[in-house]
Parts: C-alpha cells; structure tokens; sequence
C-alpha cells in the first residue's frame, strides 16, 4: 500500500504534457519587471533608482521586516523606473522595471555548472547565506525560507519533508528539476537538514513519476538520513498538512504550524534553490517554469529569469494559440487567471497554462443535491456546502463556527460539485470576513 | 490578439460530472428491477412505469412554468427517478388515475413546494405513495398475482400481509409457514408485490452498480438492511412462533428497495458517513416496529419518510472530523 493522505482528496486528469521536455533557456527579455512583493509577509523596499546601472545578481530591495525576502535583479542593465504594474492577482503592485544590457553577473557568484557538494558550515552561516539570497519557498506559497528555518521559541523541528509532489495537473517544474539536477537537491537537502538541526529528512514524491524516484533512490544509496517516500497520485498532496499526514502520519493541529509537530517541509525547487544560494553565492534570480496547454505547439520547461513577462515565454512555447481563452499563472487547481500578458514570472510562478476557450468557461450552476461529495472530497474536513450557505448569507458567525479558516483552498469542492457550484469562491469570501472579525476582536 | 481572455477564480477544471449524470444512472440501475417486473407482471409493468414518468415529468414542467413562474427544469432527470420510483412502489393493476394523483402529489407537494431539486425535505415518491396507501386502501393493497404462478385469480396477498393476518387471527408461524413463499424465490422475486419490490437480486444488482459508480456509498444500505436484520433477529429468538425469521424479513415487502433505493436519496439523507448510519438503523428500527406491531403489515416507507424528518437534526450533530481537530 503507497502512503498518501486522508481525510477527502481528489484525482483529476493528469495532463503532464511537458513531463519529457528538458528543461531550456527561452533567452533574456528585453525589459524585465520585478515586484518588490514575491513573498509572502512584507513586500521589500527597493535599494535602487531610476537611471541605476545593475549586474545579475545585484540586489536591488532589501527585505522589509522579520518576514520578507530580498530582492535581486535577475538581469543586467539600467533601472528604467520603479513603477507599479498589474501582477498575476490583478491588481498594480510596486516594481522596479529594467531595461536588459548584456548580460554581466555579480563577480562573487560561480555560475559554473559543477557540482559542489562539500561544505562545512553552521546552522547559522546556512540560514545566513540563505537570507542573503532572498529564497522564497518555490512551491507557491512563497513564505520566506529562512523564516521557516528559525521555529518559534520552544518549538523544535525533527524533520524535515522535501516536497516532490507537484500534485497540480499539468505542471512538470519540479518533475524536471528532480530529473535533472538530483544531486543539486540532496545536497540542498543536506543545507537544510543541517540549518535546522535535524538529521532525518523525507521525500516525497507521487508514483506517477517513476523515473524521479528511481533516480532519487539510486543517489541516496547507503544513506539513511534521506528516504525517499513514493506516493499515491491524490490531489491536494502538495499541501503542507496533507504532505506531513502522508508522509509521518500525523495531523497538524487546526489553525496551527507544521512545526507543531515537529515537521518543517520545503518545495524541491526551494531546496534547489538553496544549493544555489549557499554552494554556488547565487540569489534566487531564476526559477523553473513550465508552459504548457492542450492547445500549446511546444509544451515546455523552461529556466526562467525573475520579472519576464508571460508573453516571452508563450512565444518561445510555440506561441498562442487562437483558440486560447484563459491565462492561468500556476496550475489548474490553485493558479490565478491572469488579465494580461505583460504580467511577470515571479519567484512562485510554477506555471503558465493556457487553456482553450472551451475549457475556460463555467458551466451552469443548479441547486445542490446534497451528494455530500464535497464534503467526503474535502481534505480539512469540513462541510463546503454549509460553508458556501452560510457565506453566501452572510452568516460570519456560524461560517467561524464551521471552521472556515481552516480551508486550504484546494478547489477540490468545486471541482467535484455535480451541480457545478461556486463552492470555494463563496468560502473565500467568507474566509476573508470571517479573518477580519477575528482579528477586530483581538485587537 | 482580439479575444478577451476570461478570468475567474480557481479552480480551473471541472470533474466533467454532473447531477444529471448522477441521475441517469440511477435510472440505469433500475432497469433490471425494471425488466423483471415486466416480466413477472406483463405489460401492465411498463404501463404503470409509463405513466408514473411520464406525469412526472408534465407536473415538474406545469408547476414550474405556470405555479412557480419560473424557467422549467426537467432535464436534470430527477423527475423521471421520482416516477419510476414511484411505480416501483405499486401494484401493477394500479388504474392510471389513481397514478397521476400519486404523481401530482409526489412531485408537487413532495418537491416543489419545497422549492423544488435538492430543496425537499421528503422523498418525493415516498410522499406520493404513502398518500395513495392512505387514500385508496383498497387500489393499493390488492395485489395481481405473477404470470409464473400459473393461477387464474386476479388477486392475491403479499407474503407480510398474509403473515399479519394469520399472526392476528391468533395462528402460529408454523402453521403459517406452507402459505409463505420460500427464501429463494424472494431473493429471485417470483412473488406478488410492488412493481419494484419483488426481486431482491436485481435490486442488489442495481445498488452495487451505483455503489461502483459512486452514486451511493455503503453506509445506508448496510445500516438499513443489518439493523432490520438485527432488530428482527432478536425478536426472532424469543419467539420464533411468533416472529418470522430475520432473512425473511429482509427479502419481503420494500426493504431492499427502500434499503438501496430511497434510503439513498441524496437530497433526503445525511451528509457524512456516520450521520447515514445513524439514519439508515432508525429506519431498520421503524421497519420492523411497524410490521411487529403496527397496523400495517410493510414498515419501510414510514420508516424512510420519518428518517428523512430527522435529517437535518442529524446533519446537525454528525460532522466530519476536522483535519487536525483532536476531539
């Protein structure tokens, strides 16, 4: 029996369309746009201005408080202007905008592509190097990495979970990045282990990526700090709490951190990352990203410089294709449909799937029939049904009551809803209601 | 580029499937109940199934356009499971009046008075039939014998009521027991009845194809069927004299129909797992009080229509566990 989580889950189709597609450079924008908010927390305050020369590498904010990340330009060149720019939540966010001249890294970086794998460093001088770099986890949610590595006063992680899910239909970054840069993982893996303290650390990673695991496997022969830990194909086992359930079998408790029980997971392009930042002195200025589609000429994977803008990228992917009806940055399930095609790749960008006008609409909403679907498919055990009522009537009291906050907004409701309901746009709603009440009677 | 790009919130994708999927096949689940009975009662079987749909879905169309004022809904398919449903719960020599006034009440007081899909509280062809039993007593106890049984008679009784009377009239099960048909023609439904009642195979049949298809889970057929069991077994071993058999009980009258096919309605019972076990042993436990001691020798849709009252207490209090909430 392969390990996966409980309650609720669901399987959509697969459509790894660019899971064989070696990872490639699409070549360097002419103008890119960096946001000073990538992360979760606070956004970062930049440390340049207009008419500024910068290298690869150089950073270019620094980070805004406890929780943040610093920022680098991924590019070289001249600071056009800081100005504002709608990012892939729709909204204009503040960024620096940089006209590309050649393309000149910072001295200090090893842009080389040998592997090093020795090191000999404290806990502190890793987290320090990674601060440095400005990492991010890469898996999306974007909370500052360094951040995760310092747990809260009396709280100690044992673990840690590398995160090779990708549970998302469609997207392959991670697949790719676990073909192709392996060792670079476990050694990032290593960095980690040692900056927490800990010396057990898990991968997991789903079965429908046989090649990954057996070559995981093959490299981590003899050790027994690192296990790989293969999977059920179940969506959302990417999600923190699902992954630590998978994975240790234990529940993190509602409205609590994954250090509650001792269990700190980061993405696999994140633990990438890491080896960048600490190995090699190279700050997160590129991610992986994959392009992809039905209607896509060449689904791909592509190595891409923070703050390109998505149109590059769909170009180099084949171009668009006429019957494209929704631009979504991330996978289906938890992506953000984008207005436009200038909005940057940023460091969470793990996808840009373009779907065909017919997938892209709604189909119509009838009552609910009470098939309590929802509620068996829903990964936090909670009734989506009620919930969706509850807000849509604006009840915030019995919303608070069904533990609305403890939605992870997996969709997996609304995907599954016979009667095609707005199941998750309703709990959103209620979510953000239901946060501002509490925090009004906190303070 | 000219086109517009649309833009919603997530998720993207969508499983593909829908509440009239659901529906259809249930519909195809009934069919082999369907088939025998057409076999077992001739013609007359799809002549009251006919009607039964076929007002089904007229009444659902003219109450909406014309009562309701609303924009009709008749192809979502739950009409045409209410009026099978409802044939399957009468005699075959029904008279089609009497048919449409079931299938007026089913569908017009039943559901949409309720508002309509997914709004009522009671199974609709349960409303129906129950106000048929208790308005033509006569019509809708008198049973058309089988075409196998090979007899001329027009009518004949079903085995429970057979056993109620005999009970009554002070006669002990064995003395009973040569008027009762065996298990094995139960389970293969050579017996009077309901339409859809009288074979217990085909109706497992069906259950376990929507079992399969994810239309139901186990948790009401198996709380129905092992608490009526149970309950009956136990009566059973005071006073076999007294009491019929647990597996008997089980192969007659609607139990399996209700077990796999009413029970299960999804609008008219309990959202999780344990809330359907708590209502499909309450049914199991009004069954058999009803045919125990009641006046009426058939339990179920009683039971079922009670149960779906005390569904919404049961939502109440039978929640899925939180993820992380260590209760």
């Amino acid at each position: 029996m392969l390990k996966t989580f409980k309650p609720g889950g669901i399987h959509p189709a697969e459509n790894k369309l660019s899971a064989k597609e070696a990872i490639k450079v699409p070549g360097i924008p002419k103008t890119v746009f960096i946001p000073v908010a990538q992360h979760i927390g606070a956004p970062s305050v930049p440390v340049v201005k207009r008419g500024d020369s910068v290298k690869v590498g150089q950073l270019i904010a620094k980070s805004g408080g406890f929780v943040s990340a610093n920022i680098h330009s991924s590019v070289s060149g001249k600071v056009k202007k800081i100005d504002t720019i709608p990012d892939s939540s729709g909204y204009r966010k503040q960024g620096i905008i940089i006209d590309v001249e050649g393309d000149e890294w910072e001295e200090s970086i090893d842009t080389s592509e040998n592997l090093v794998g020795q090191f000999n460093l404290t806990s502190e001088e890793i987290i320090n190097a990674i601060t440095q770099a400005g990492v991010v986890g890469l898996g999306g949610a974007t909370f500052p990495t360094h951040v995760k590595l310092m747990p809260p006063k009396g709280m100690k992680a044992e673990i840690l979970i590398v995160n090779g899910v990708e549970c998302e239909p469609y997207l392959t970054s991670d697949h790719r990045l676990m073909l192709e840069k392996a060792d670079e993982i476990l050694v990032g893996t290593r960095l980690l282990m040692k900056a927490m303290k800990v010396d057990k650390a898990y991968i997991g990673i789903e079965n429908n990526k046989p090649d990954a695991i057996q070559l995981l496997k093959q490299k981590i022969q003899g050790g027994n700090h690192i296990e790989i830990v293969t999977l059920k194909v179940r969506y959302p086992q990417g999600g923190e709490k699902q992954l630590i359930k998978a994975v240790t079998g234990k529940e993190v408790p509602s409205g609590g951190l994954p250090i509650a029980v001792g269990a700190v997971v980061s993405n696999v392009g994140t633990a990438f990352a890491v080896y960048e930042a600490v190995q090699k002195k190279k700050p997160l200025v590129e991610r992986v990203v994959t392009v992809t589609g039905k209607s896509v000429g060449k689904p791909s994977n592509f190595k891409v410089r923070i703050g390109t803008p998505v149109s590059v990228l769909i170009n180099a992917a084949g171009g668009m294709p006429e019957d494209t009806g929704k631009i979504i940055s991330g996978g289906p399930m938890m992506g953000k449909a984008i207005t436009n095609l200038d909005v940057p790749v940023t460091k969470g960008t793990s996808g840009i799937l373009l779907m065909k006008g017919s997938e892209s609409k709604r189909k119509k909403t009838i009552s609910c029939i009470r098939c309590s679907r929802c509620v068996s498919v829903c990964p936090m055990g909670l009734e989506p049904y009620l919930l969706q009522t509850v807000s849509e009537k604006q009840m915030w009291g019995p919303a608070e009551e069904g533990n609305i906050m403890d939605c992870i907004e997996c969709g997996s409701c609304s995907y599954t809803c016979p009667s095609n309901r707005p199941l998750l746009d309703y709990i959103r709603l209620g979510k953000g209601k239901v946060g501002q009440i509490m925090r009004t009677r906190k303070s | 580029m000219s086109n517009l790009l649309i833009v919603s919130p997530s998720p993207h994708i969508h499983s593909e499937d829908s509440a009239q999927k659901i529906m259809f096949r249930v519909v195809l689940a009934m069919m082999p109940a369907l088939v025998w009975s057409v076999f077992v009662f001739g013609i007359d079987g799809l002549r009251v199934t006919f009607i039964a749909v076929a007002a089904c879905i007229a009444f659902e169309y003219l109450i909406q356009r014309f009562l309701m004022k609303v924009e009709p809904v008749i192809t979502d398919g739950s009409a045409i499971v209410t009026g099978i449903l409802l044939a399957f719960n009468v005699p075959s020599n029904l008279p089609w009046w009497i048919i449409l006034i079931g299938a007026l009440v089913a569908i017009g007081i039943g559901k949409l008075s309720f508002g309509g899909l997914g709004n009522n509280i009671f199974n609709p062809a349960l409303v129906g039939r129950v106000f048929l039993l208790i308005s033509f007593p006569v019509q809708m106890t008198s049973w058309p014998v089988t075409i196998q049984s090979g007899i001329d008679a027009v009518t004949s009784a079903t085995p429970l009521s057979f056993l109620k009377e005999g009970i009554k009239n002070g006669k002990s099960i064995s003395e009973l027991a040569g008027g009762l048909p065996n298990n094995i023609d139960l389970l293969f439904g050579n017996t009077g009845g309901s339409l859809g009642e009288v074979s217990a195979i085909l109706l497992i049949l069906g259950g376990l194809y929507m079992l399969v298809k994810k239309v139901i889970t186990w948790h009401t057929p198996v709380a129905v069927l092992g608490s009526v069991f149970i309950f009956s077994g136990i009566l059973w071993l005071i006073n076999p004299e007294l009491y019929i058999n647990p597996v008997f009980q089980i192969l007659t009258g609607g139990v399996m129909l209700g077990a796999i096919f009413m029970a299960t309605d999804m609008v008219t019972s309990p959202m999780t797992g344990k809330g359907q076990i708590i209502y499909g042993i309450g049914i199991g436990l009004i069954t058999i009080s009803i045919r125990t001691w009641g006046a009426y020798p058939e339990g179920i849709s009683f039971a079922i229509l009670l149960m779906n009252a005390v569904t919404p207490l049961i939502n109440t209090y039978a929640k899925p566990k939180l993820f992380g909430g260590y209760k």
